[in-house]
């Protein structure tokens, strides 16, 4: 829905200025043709798990007694994905066969956020969101399997979508309730959480560079404007810092969801 | 100047998890100022809290952009 606002004569006089959207989005493909399977996006997502596979592969390779700052700086980052994520979320013993999956997740999603903030690069592969649904997909089929494996089909969906103790007329309402919000809208809100947040910050990003950059270089009219091109500047290095922190956030979020489906998939009838 | 009236709306829309992601950090805070050993606990937990309260501000981003 399209509404024309008056008043905005500034505006008015710079038509030259396209406010960033969803089309900065989108990227050729390298050989031409309709960005299907080699872009700039894709090489990032492999880059990242590069990456990642060499950082934790660095840092354990020579494991000493008296660890080294690359040791002590892996060791750190894993005993945190595996005592603060895994162990609390899914607990007992079996949290130990999911470790690699969980730090493996940690890893690969903090790298391809942080790369929304290294200069050339600049751009995160999961503000598109073929990727992050990809990646949801694969947790969804993992947890549900672990589930179904633990406790046979029938008892899977019993432990997911059955709560106990409830009057059992209530359990007409609360079933397909259960069944949707724990099968079905998990890896949606899983995949568009992370997708959004990169997305939102990307946009952000661009908005206040290329804002800037407008109104300082282009923009006529107003003495105001050049002032105000310098302070969108600062701001976009405000926000960036703010996208740091959404990126190793968001990293977390994904991770420690997926251990609390795990979890859950896995917990004994309650 | 003409733009989308969806994104007055999701910045509407976005004041419901404003206010929940407040509420949720303000317990956080709350909790570990009393107990301040409970600290690490409490941290998944309002992470927890944060992210499924942002699940509706998400909901809304993408519907803003899916609803012409």
């Amino acid at each position: 829905m399209s509404t024309t606002v008056p008043g905005f004569e500034v505006l008015a006089a710079n038509p030259g200025f396209v406010a960033p959207g969803p089309s900065d989005f989108v990227f050729k493909d390298l050989f031409g043709g309709h960005q299907v399977l080699l872009t700039k996006i894709s090489l990032l997502f492999v880059l990242a798990a590069v990456l990642a596979f060499v950082f934790l592969r660095v840092t354990s390779r020579r494991a000493a007694v008296v660890p080294s700052r690359g040791q002590y700086l892996g060791e750190q980052a894993y005993t945190f994905v595996r005592n603060g994520i895994a162990q609390d979320s899914i607990g007992g013993r079996d949290y130990r066969r999911f470790v690699p999956l969980l730090v493996s997740l940690f890893f690969f999603i903090l790298i391809n956020n942080l790369f929304s903030l290294v200069p050339v690069l600049q751009f995160a592969p999961f503000s598109r969101v073929g990727f992050a649904y990809a990646l949801a997909g694969l947790v969804w089929v993992i947890y549900n399997a672990a589930g179904i494996a633990r406790h046979g089909v029938g008892g899977y969906f019993k432990l997911q979508a059955v709560p106990s103790g409830v009057p059992a007329i209530m359990l007409v309402l609360l079933v397909p309730l259960e069944f949707l919000s724990n099968i079905l809208v998990r890896p949606v809100t899983l995949s568009l959480r992370l997708f959004a947040n990169m997305f939102a910050g990307h946009l952000l990003l661009l908005l206040f560079a290329s804002g800037g950059e407008y109104m300082l270089l282009h923009a006529t009219g107003n003495i105001v404007l050049k002032p105000a091109g310098i302070l969108a500047f600062a701001l976009g290095i405000g926000v960036g810092l703010l996208e740091f922190i959404v990126a190793i956030l968001q990293a977390y979020v994904f991770t420690l969801l997926t251990a609390q489906y795990l979890g859950g998939a896995l917990a004994d009838s309650h | 100047m003409t733009g989308s009236l969806n994104m007055v709306g999701y910045g509407l829309a976005a004041i419901g998890p404003g206010i929940g992601i407040g509420l949720v950090f303000a317990a956080y805070i709350n909790g570990t100022a009393r107990q301040p050993e409970m600290q690490s606990r409490l941290q998944t937990i309002a992470i927890l809290g944060f992210a499924l309260a942002e699940a509706l501000a998400i909901i809304g981003i993408a519907l803003a952009f899916a609803i012409k």
